[in-house]
C-alpha cells in the first residue's frame, strides 16, 4: 500500500529525487549548467575524491540536476541507483566496459536494436568481447551459448520490432546459473509496463530519447543497478572482487556490498569513457517523467485501436503485436507485463502484402506519421527497418530479428486515434494503387 | 581484512588504509540486517584521518563466518574478542541501532579499554513489536520494506554511500535482502530484532562506562525516536559521564541519509 513514506509510482515519478532548492525555494528542479564544484577546503577535495565523502566535483563524473534524474529512475525501476548516460548506446556500452574486458563473451537475444546489435556483433568484437546471439524465445539456446568466459546476458524487454517478449525470470535463472548477471533494454516498455529488476533481471537500461522524455527533444540514456548480482559469489569479475590500481587500489565489492558496479561505471567509465549526460539533457527527460504514466496510458489506448485497424485490413499480411493471440508472445505478454499485451508498448510492426515500392508507396502517402529513424515520441512515427535501423544486418540476421524486406514499423504517438487511422487508411490506399 | 575470532572467519573493513593498532582504533557495529557498508563514508574519511578503522561485519552476517549472535551481550563479548584478536588495546566504538546496544553493552564491559562511545539512533528499551518479530521470521521481504519505509525520512537524500545518483531506500532493501541471504542457517533479520526486543541492561550499562558517550539521533527517526533515547541520556548523566547530544533532520538511517552531518559529528567527538 502506497502512502507519502512508501509512494506509488506517479508520486515517485514526480517527487524521486527531488525536493524543493534549499538555496531558492525553486519547486521545480534546477538546471545545474556548470562544470565543476568549489571545494569547501584541501582536505574537503581530497576526501571527494578518494570517496570519502559524496558530493560533485565535475559534471562528467555528475551533476545535480542528472542526479535527480538517476535518483527517480532508480526509485521507478526498484534499483539502488543509477548514471544518466550520453545515450542509450552509451549506457549500454558502459554496462559491458565495466564488466568486462577482452576475452569476454556475452549471450544476447536476436531481436535487438540495430545500434545495439552493431555495437555486440561489430564494434565489442574488434575489441576482444564476443557475442552468441539466441532467439529470446530458445531457452535450451541461451543455456547452451554459455562458456566459460561468459561475464552478461542480455536482451529486451520486448524484442525491437517484433516485440518478442522475453521471458525475464527463465533467462535471469540461467544467466545466474552460469554466474553471470541480465541486463535488459527496457526502453520500449519503461517502468510504467515493466519492472525488470522485480523479475529478476540484474541491471537495466533505456534510452531516455524515446518514452522517458517522450516528446522527440533530446538524446540520452541511464543504466539502473539493483544491486542484487552477488559479484563476488559469482567469482568471474576480477574488476568488481579485486583491487583497482587506477582508483585508489579501490575494492569496489568491499566498499559497497550492493552498489560495487555502480563505484566503478561511474568512477571508471564515466571518468575514462566520458559518456556523460548534459544536465539540461536531464532536465528534459525529468519534464517527460513526470507525466510519464498519462503519455504511457494514451500510448497503449491508441497503439490497441491502431493494432484491431491494421489486424482488419486486406492490405495487411501481419500485424506484429502481442495483442493478437497469433503474436507468439501473446501468452508471455499477458504474464510479465503490468497491464497484460496492452503494455507490450506502442512500437510495433506489420507487413503490407506486395512490393517494396507498395510499402515505399504506403510510407510516402503518410501525412500524420513522419517518417524518420525514432521510437517513444508523442507524435506518431513511421519507418521502414530493413532499409534504416537494420540495414546493415543480412537478410538472415533480419529474419532472424523477426524483420522482413516488406516490414513497416509504427511508433504511436499520442494523435486522436481516429486521425491515425485516417492516415493509415489513405496510405494503405495510396499502396494498392501502387501495386495495380 | 579478515581477522579470526573465537575461530571463526570475522570480516573487517579498514576504509582502505592498511590496519595499524598504533593509531587510534574506531570500530564500527551495524545493526539489524546491515553490514559494514552502511559505514562507507564515515570509516573511509576517519581511515584517512588519523584513525585505524574497524567497520565488521557482525558473526554470521555477510562476510563474516561464526554463529550469528543471539542476544546483545553474545555480541558484546564478541567485541570484546575481536579487540583481543587484532591486538587492539584501546578503541573507540560506534554503533548504529541494534548496534548501538551491543557498542553500550561491550563499553560497559570493557571499561577504560573503550575510549569513546557512539550510540546512533539508539533507544532503550529497544522494543520490535510482536507482529514485526513474527513477519521478520515468517515474511521476512514484507518485514524489511516495513522497516525500510519506516528508516527513511525522505525521498530526496543528499549524494550518499554510492555517490550522486544513489536511491537510498532501494539500497536498504537490496543490503537487506543481500543479509538475509548470506546466511542460510539462520535468520539473522529475526533474531536480531529479538536480541533487540530483550536486551534490558541499558541504562545500567550507560552508568558503568568510563568513556564520554555520545548520542547521534535523528529528529525525524520512526524506529528509535529520540524520546526513546531519553532514559538514557538521563541514566548517564545521573552517573556523572560526559554527554553529548546531537540531532540531525533525519530518520533512522543517518549514515546514508545525511553522511557530512553524521560524519562530522562523529570526527567531532573522537577528536575530543
Amino acid at each position: 500500500m502506497s502512502g507519502y513514506s512508501d509512494p506509488g509510482f506517479d508520486t515517485l515519478a514526480l517527487h524521486a529525487g527531488a525536493s524543493p532548492d534549499p538555496a531558492t525555494g525553486a519547486r521545480a528542479v534546477p538546471i545545474h549548467l556548470t562544470t565543476s564544484f568549489v571545494f569547501e577546503s584541501s582536505d574537503h577535495a581530497a576526501a571527494l575524491f578518494n570517496l570519502e565523502r559524496a558530493g560533485h566535483v565535475y559534471s562528467r563524473i555528475s551533476n545535480p540536476t542528472n542526479a535527480v534524474f538517476e535518483q527517480r529512475m532508480a526509485a521507478l525501476e526498484g534499483g539502488i541507483g543509477a548514471i544518466a548516460t550520453a545515450s542509450g548506446q552509451a549506457a549500454l556500452h558502459l554496462a559491458v566496459a565495466t564488466l568486462m574486458g577482452a576475452g569476454s563473451h556475452i549471450v544476447a537475444s536476436t531481436a535487438l536494436y540495430g545500434g545495439s546489435q552493431n555495437l555486440l556483433h561489430y564494434t565489442m568484437r574488434r575489441f576482444g568481447i564476443e557475442t552468441t546471439f539466441v532467439k529470446p524465445g530458445d531457452i535450451d539456446g541461451w543455456r547452451a551459448a554459455v562458456r566459460p568466459n561468459t561475464k552478461l546476458f542480455f536482451g529486451e524487454t520486448v524484442g525491437n520490432p517484433g516485440l518478442d517478449v522475453l521471458d525475464i525470470p527463465t533467462i535471469a535463472q540461467i544467466a545466474h546459473e552460469a554466474g553471470a548477471p541480465l541486463l535488459v533494454d527496457s526502453t520500449l516498455t519503461t517502468p510504467y509496463l515493466i519492472k525488470p529488476l522485480e523479475l529478476g533481471a540484474d541491471l537495466v537500461y533505456h534510452s531516455a530519447t524515446k518514452f522517458l522524455s517522450g516528446h522527440g527533444t533530446v538524446i540520452g540514456g541511464v543504466l539502473v543497478d539493483g544491486g542484487s548480482f552477488d559479484w563476488e559469489a559469482s567469482g568471474r569479475f576480477p574488476e568488481l572482487t579485486e583491487a583497482y590500481e587506477g582508483f585508489h587500489h579501490m575494492v569496489f565489492s568491499e566498499e559497497s556490498t550492493v552498489g560495487a558496479f555502480l563505484l566503478r561505471a561511474r568512477r571508471e567509465g564515466l571518468r575514462d569513457f566520458g559518456a556523460c549526460m548534459s544536465p539540461h539533457s536531464a532536465w528534459l527527460i525529468l519534464q517527460g517523467i513526470e507525466t510519464l504514466s498519462l503519455r504511457m496510458d494514451r500510448h497503449m489506448a491508441n497503439t490497441e485501436k491502431v493494432v484491431q485497424f491494421l489486424a482488419s485490413h486486406p492490405l495487411v499480411s501481419r500485424v506484429g503485436h502481442p495483442l493478437l493471440e497469433s503474436h507468439p508472445s501473446h501468452t508471455l505478454a499477458q504474464k510479465l507485463l503490468r497491464f497484460g499485451a496492452r503494455g507490450a508498448g506502442s512500437v510495433f510492426s506489420f507487413d503490407i502484402k506486395g512490393s517494396r515500392e507498395q510499402g515505399k508507396a504506403f510510407i510516402e502517402a503518410l501525412k500524420i506519421f513522419s517518417h524518420l529513424a525514432n521510437v517513444g515520441d508523442c507524435r506518431s512515427l513511421v519507418i521502414h527497418p530493413a532499409s534504416t535501423t537494420h540495414f546493415r544486418m543480412s537478410d538472415e540476421a533480419l529474419a532472424g530479428a523477426g524483420i522482413g524486406p516488406g516490414t513497416i514499423r509504427l511508433s504511436i504517438g499520442l494523435e486522436d486515434a481516429d486521425d491515425l487511422i485516417d492516415d493509415l487508411k489513405r496510405a494503405l490506399k495510396a499502396a494498392e494503387k501502387a501495386g495495380a | 581484512m579478515d581477522i579470526t575470532v573465537n575461530g571463526a572467519k570475522t570480516y573487517a573493513y579498514t576504509g582502505g588504509r592498511p590496519f595499524d593498532a598504533t593509531k587510534p582504533t574506531v570500530v564500527f557495529i551495524h545493526g539489524v540486517l546491515n553490514d559494514h557498508s552502511v559505514w562507507i563514508l564515515q570509516s573511509r574519511y576517519l581511515a584517512h584521518h588519523g584513525f585505524n578503522v574497524l567497520a565488521i561485519d557482525l558473526p554470521g552476517h555477510c562476510r563474516s563466518e561464526g554463529e550469528a549472535p543471539e542476544t546483545v551481550e553474545q555480541a558484546a563479548d564478541f567485541i570484546a574478542a575481536l579487540l583481543d584478536a587484532a591486538g587492539v588495546q584501546r578503541a573507540a566504538l560506534v554503533g548504529h541501532s541494534w548496534g548501538s546496544l551491543i557498542a553500550l553493552e561491550a563499553a560497559a564491559r570493557l571499561q577504560d579499554r573503550v575510549t569513546h562511545l557512539v550510540l546512533v539512533g539508539t533507544a532503550s528499551p529497544m522494543k520490535v513489536s510482536p507482529a514485526l518479530i513474527e513477519s521478520s521470521l515468517n515474511e521476512p521481504e514484507k518485514a524489511l520494506k516495513l522497516v525500510n519505509v519506516f528508516s527513511r525520512s525522505t525521498l530526496a537524500a543528499p549524494p550518499s554511500a554510492l555517490g550522486p545518483g544513489t536511491w537510498v531506500y532501494g539500497a536498504g532493501m537490496a543490503l537487506g535482502r543481500r543479509v538475509l541471504r548470506s546466511n542460510p542457517k539462520v535468520n539473522v533479520f529475526h533474531r536480531g530484532f529479538v536480541a533487540c526486543d530483550r536486551y534490558a541492561n541499558g541504562e545500567a550499562a550507560v552508568a558503568a562506562i568510563a568513556c564520554p558517550v555520545l548520542f547521534l539521533l535523528g529528529e525525524q527517526d520512526q524506529m528509535t525516536h529520540p524520546k526513546a533515547a531519553q532514559s538514557l541520556i538521563h541514566a548517564a548523566k545521573a552517573a556523572g559521564k560526559a554527554v553529548s547530544v546531537v540531532k540531525l533532520p533525519v530518520g533512522h538511517h543517518q549514515m546514508t541519509e545525511t553522511p557530512d552531518a553524521t560524519l562530522f559529528a562523529l570526527r567531532d567527538f573522537l577528536r575530543g
